[in-house]
């Protein structure tokens, strides 16, 4: 039961883009056709949902005050946790290579669909973000932090093809011409971000 | 703190110093406005929005962009010609990485409820996209003079969309700035009430657009064609 309340709760509570502002850039750049934005929201879902449970490995084993105490207890002092930044995004960038690897092998139809948004991932501050947030919220377990890392994933992915969808319609608007394109973009999220935040009275 | 920021806001509009050609001039102001990294090139929007409530950690992350800005672009474009394109990507984010982990344990050294209040938002100038975006689209094709410069000019055309915001969303959101007071008592006796929304993400989101009409409406050659 924590895990849907998890899931649901990073779907809409603490969604990525409209609580966060999380990985707004490749948001606003790449939302202008559904088919594109599904690709990278399905490739941020993906991402997010493998390298949150490996950074959290990493905090728990290897960073945390006291993670080294499995070596022996001479270690459980030390304090890695300054590295964590570094390691983080060393895993990330990591992760989305290999990814990127194993998707061209197994199923290029996807790579394909993929395309150039895999390696820009690596840069979406969503995925850090996850990271970060996981570090800061202090999940217990393994499979709390993979469900909030797929559900905040899944999040960012409603997010963006809802705007996509929009901004598809929107081109047949006549707009002022000021505040055509990434204008309207703004203002559109702020609007859907007043919409998501009729959830943040949930209590779950 | 405050001062320190104002005083590098003004120096590139005070022009003429023989040290800059004007090539280097425009890598400075060009980003402040018809180039602007927020508006026009659409990068580094996360962070803008995020920590804009209310003036002071804007400008305390106005000043750890700049800094690993400025480091960052220096250092790659010192490496831009022992790194082979292949690892890139990598090798840019260990360097920024390294860069924003001194601002973390600075911040936390000298300003601690600062850093507390930006929260993972200091962790993500490392992937805050202007960093990224600058560092690829120019630091790695050019010396480290022009790189450094077009960094600056870059930190400061995000800092003044960040502190325009900011300074939105406090005066009407919390009736202050810098955390002062600034709406007379005697409004709030009358019944005047602080715009709650103004605290919200979401009108982040229409205070930038609404910059950008404004920008735009100014500046016509950045209009979109539909």
């Amino acid at each position: 039961m924590e895990l849907v309340n998890i899931f649901v709760k990073s779907i809409f509570v603490d969604n990525m883009i409209f609580a966060y502002f999380l990985g707004m850039c490749s948001y606003l750049a790449v939302s202008k056709k559904v088919n594109t934005a599904v690709g990278l929201g399905l490739a941020v879902v993906f991402v997010l949902g493998i390298t949150v449970p490996i950074n959290y490995l990493l905090e728990n084993y290897l960073l945390k005050p006291g993670a080294l105490s499995w070596m022996g207890a001479e270690m459980a002092g030390i304090d890695l946790s300054f590295l964590s930044f570094i390691m983080f995004i060393a895993v990330i960038a990591a992760t989305v290579q290999i990814v990127e690897m194993a998707v061209e092998k197994f199923s290029p139809s996807l790579y394909s669909a993929l395309g150039i948004f895999l390696p820009l991932i690596a840069v979406n501050c969503s995925i850090l973000g996850g990271a970060l947030f996981m570090q800061e919220r202090d999940y217990a377990n393994i499979a709390q932090a993979t469900v909030f890392g797929l559900g905040s994933g899944v999040g960012w992915f409603i997010a963006i093809v809802a705007i996509a969808a929009i901004r598809e319609k929107i081109r047949y608007s006549n707009i002022p011409g000021p505040v055509r394109g990434l204008g309207m973009a703004f203002i559109i999220t702020g609007l859907m971000g007043i919409a998501f935040l009729s959830f943040s009275g949930i209590k779950l | 703190m405050s001062t320190e920021t104002t005083v590098q806001e003004k120096a590139p509009k005070a022009p003429a110093k023989p040290l800059f050609t004007a090539k280097d001039r425009k890598l400075i102001t060009d980003p402040l406005d018809d180039d602007n990294p927020i508006t026009v090139q659409v990068l580094g929007i996360c962070s803008a929005l995020a920590v804009t409530v209310q003036l002071k950690p804007a400008l305390f992350l106005c000043m750890g962009v700049l800094f690993v800005m400025v480091f960052g672009s220096a250092t790659i474009s010192l490496l831009r010609n022992l790194v082979p394109s292949r690892v890139r990507i990598i090798v840019q984010l260990v360097v920024v990485a390294a860069l924003v982990t001194v601002v973390d344990l600075a911040l936390k050294a000298l300003a601690y409820d600062v850093s507390k209040e930006l929260s993972v938002f200091v962790g993500l100038i490392i992937t805050n996209c202007i960093v990224m975006g600058r560092l690829e689209a120019f630091a790695l094709a050019n010396k480290p003079g022009p790189s450094i410069l077009d960094a600056f000019g870059n930190a400061l055309g995000y800092s003044v969309i960040l502190i325009i915001v900011a300074i939105f969303r406090e005066f009407f959101g919390s009736g202050s700035i810098m955390g002062f007071n600034l709406i007379p008592q005697g409004f709030y006796d009358m019944g005047y009430v602080n715009n709650g929304l103004f605290i919200l993400p979401p009108m982040a989101l229409i205070l930038v657009g609404i910059i950008i009409w404004v920008q735009r409406s100014r500046n016509k050659k950045l209009i979109e064609a539909n």
